[in-house]
């Protein structure tokens, strides 16, 4: 590496550094997202720098490809599957890592002729970038919808086959570093740590989910710096390191968000217990069914209403119909309000993303702890497609699955108005005392054509 | 020092640096800092770069590296601009101070 090149790496860690510590302020998120891009260019540029490069064609090649498919999938993705982008996106990045380490393996004859320190860290990158890549796309696959979203389990055989897989990628990692050249080693690594991708991601619950992309980009991260040890790269060091390190705080302050702690995401399952988990066939217990018309009227008359948005909200893109219906109860001087619960819909932020999209002002939005002591001053909540976020029995019922997760208070309000397609239970996939709560009203059907019919009432009260 | 040792100093303080960046962040900013990072280990597209460009025999181990280099960039560019679309719904309600005063 000469010194030009590394100046110009300097230059980006610095614009790295920069553009993250911008990301953490509202103020300067959109411009440090692109202080960062900038300097992923400079070291983009660097590298094809560095002299003796060649191959450009397939370099070229590559970079075409990677630009074909990541620019229209990232311009035309909806904001509702943002999150499941995130997780693909973070896929590719670990399998890329995995793709590299063995392309290492195979043209160093097994690291025969490399330090062993060389050969630990590119081992470790590629069993890392290996669980990445697949569990990003179980990931992918369960907010996608394409898996169930429920926990997927073995039961009592899920740890004993985790922990084998991971036998059997650190028992080829062990012998390739002794001296193993056999390609079926490093192939057997790979496909160990995949499965074992796959089979730690599945039994984790969709609700459980961001937490999941968040650990698993801190570990593409860890892959990266791994990765840049094996090529004495400072550049993969440093931005690797720093994605690891700022990646698993991130994780941290996520699951503190759901009250959910990391190893207990890891260990599988929302829960655990199937039997608590599939809502089972409970008693049928009685709901109350309400017309638009009636919901209009209740909130007409109202002095305060709480709209809480969920993940429902979001897939009926109901936002805009949202802010209009707040806007007229608005003019017949209503305060309204919204309680955005830390991780209500699929990701931390995403109903704030999807409500600012539709104007709705800032100062209307209140996170959890201070919307929580106004319930008890409002006269109708109206639930938009949000379940688990707002089960009571999270503090009430030891035995929930969700025991514990801070909720929005939504049962001190005087009266509750749920829209919802039907009974189904929510991404936990437990069912919901709120519903059952005689305050509470239900008005059944998709989130947008529901408040669609009763913004016509509002008009026409 | 032999390089190990200088990468290992590196390594450690790019981690403090990275737990120093995230302290406190609004839980809305969430999503998008995952988003940002997420962009930045796209940083392994180098890692393909340099073992192809300077020389890697074999058409499997190319073909690798091609869709290695192909995977860090859609991690790169679908990121920062991913990033890019979350927080541009956050725009345009920054320099509503006015609305405040009206009331």
């Amino acid at each position: 590496m000469t010194d030009f090149v590394a100046i110009l790496y300097i230059i980006a860690f610095a614009l790295f550094i920069y553009g993250l510590m911008g990301l953490t302020g509202p103020r300067t998120a959109v411009r440090g997202n692109w202080i960062a891009a900038v300097g992923m260019g400079i070291a983009v540029l660097a590298t094809l720098l560095t002299p003796g490069m060649g191959n450009w064609l397939l370099i070229i090649l590559g970079v075409a490809i990677g630009v074909l498919v990541g620019v229209p999938s990232a311009r035309k993705v909806k904001m509702t599957a943002m999150p499941q982008m995130v997780a693909l996106f973070n896929g590719v990045g670990g399998g890329a890592v995995a793709l590299i380490a063995w392309v290492e393996f195979n043209s160093t004859d097994g690291y025969a002729h490399e330090p062993v320190y060389i050969a630990i860290a590119s081992l470790f990158a590629a069993i890392i970038g290996s669980i990445s890549f697949w569990g990003s796309n179980v990931a992918f696959g369960k907010l996608q919808e394409l898996i169930s979203g429920r926990p997927i389990t073995m039961g009592k055989l899920q740890q004993p086959v985790n922990a084998l897989l991971l036998l059997v990628a650190l028992a080829c990692a062990v012998i390739i570093v002794a001296g193993g050249d056999n390609g079926i080693l490093m192939v057997g690594l790979l496909v160990a740590a995949g499965i074992l991708g796959l089979t730690v991601v599945l039994p984790i619950g969709g609700a459980d989910m961001p937490v999941v992309i968040s650990l698993l980009n801190a570990f593409t991260g860890l892959s990266a710096a791994a990765m840049g040890l094996a090529l004495d790269n400072t550049a993969l060091i440093v931005a690797g390191m720093i994605v690891g390190a700022s990646g698993s705080i991130l994780t941290n302050l996520m699951a503190k968000a759901m009250n959910r702690s990391i190893p207990a995401i890891v260990a599988g399952g929302f829960g655990g217990g199937p039997a608590v988990a599939a809502g089972g066939p409970k008693e049928a217990r009685p709901v109350r069914a309400t017309s638009a018309a009636d919901t209009a009227i209740q909130m007409a008359y109202a002095s305060k209403v709480v709209v809480v948005p969920g993940y429902g909200m979001a897939v009926a893109q109901a936002q805009h119909t949202v802010r209009e219906m707040a806007k007229l109860l608005e003019k017949k001087g209503i305060t309204v309000a919204y309680a955005i619960h830390p991780v209500a819909g699929r990701m931390p932020g995403h109903m704030n993303v999807l409500l600012a999209e539709a104007d709705v002002p800032y100062e209307q939005l209140k996170e959890m702890d201070e919307i929580n002591s106004e319930f008890a001053q409002t006269d109708v909540a109206l639930v938009i497609g949000a379940n688990d976020v707002t089960n009571p029995a999270a503090q009430t019922d030891p035995s929930s699955p969700i025991y514990g997760m801070p909720i929005l208070k939504v049962n001190e309000s005087r009266s509750v108005i749920v829209l919802k397609r039907g009974m189904a239970s929510g991404f936990a996939g437990i069912d919901n005392d709120l519903f059952y709560d005689p305050k509470t009203s239900m008005l059944f059907g998709d989130a947008k054509s529901s408040v669609g019919e009763i913004v016509e009432e509002l008009k026409a009260l | 020092m032999s390089p190990l040792v200088q990468n290992l100093a590196v390594l450690v303080l790019a981690g403090f640096v990275g737990f120093a960046v995230i302290s406190k962040v609004p839980n809305t900013l969430h999503t998008p800092l995952m988003s940002g990072t997420n962009a930045i280990h796209g940083i392994v597209l180098l890692g393909g770069l340099i073992v192809l460009g300077l020389g890697v025999d074999g058409v499997f181990n190319k073909i690798l590296l091609v869709i290695a280099i192909a995977f860090g960039t859609i991690n790169v560019v679908g990121g920062f601009l991913v990033t890019d679309r979350m927080l541009s719904m956050f725009k345009g309600k920054k320099p509503t101070p006015a609305e405040e005063d009206e009331k």
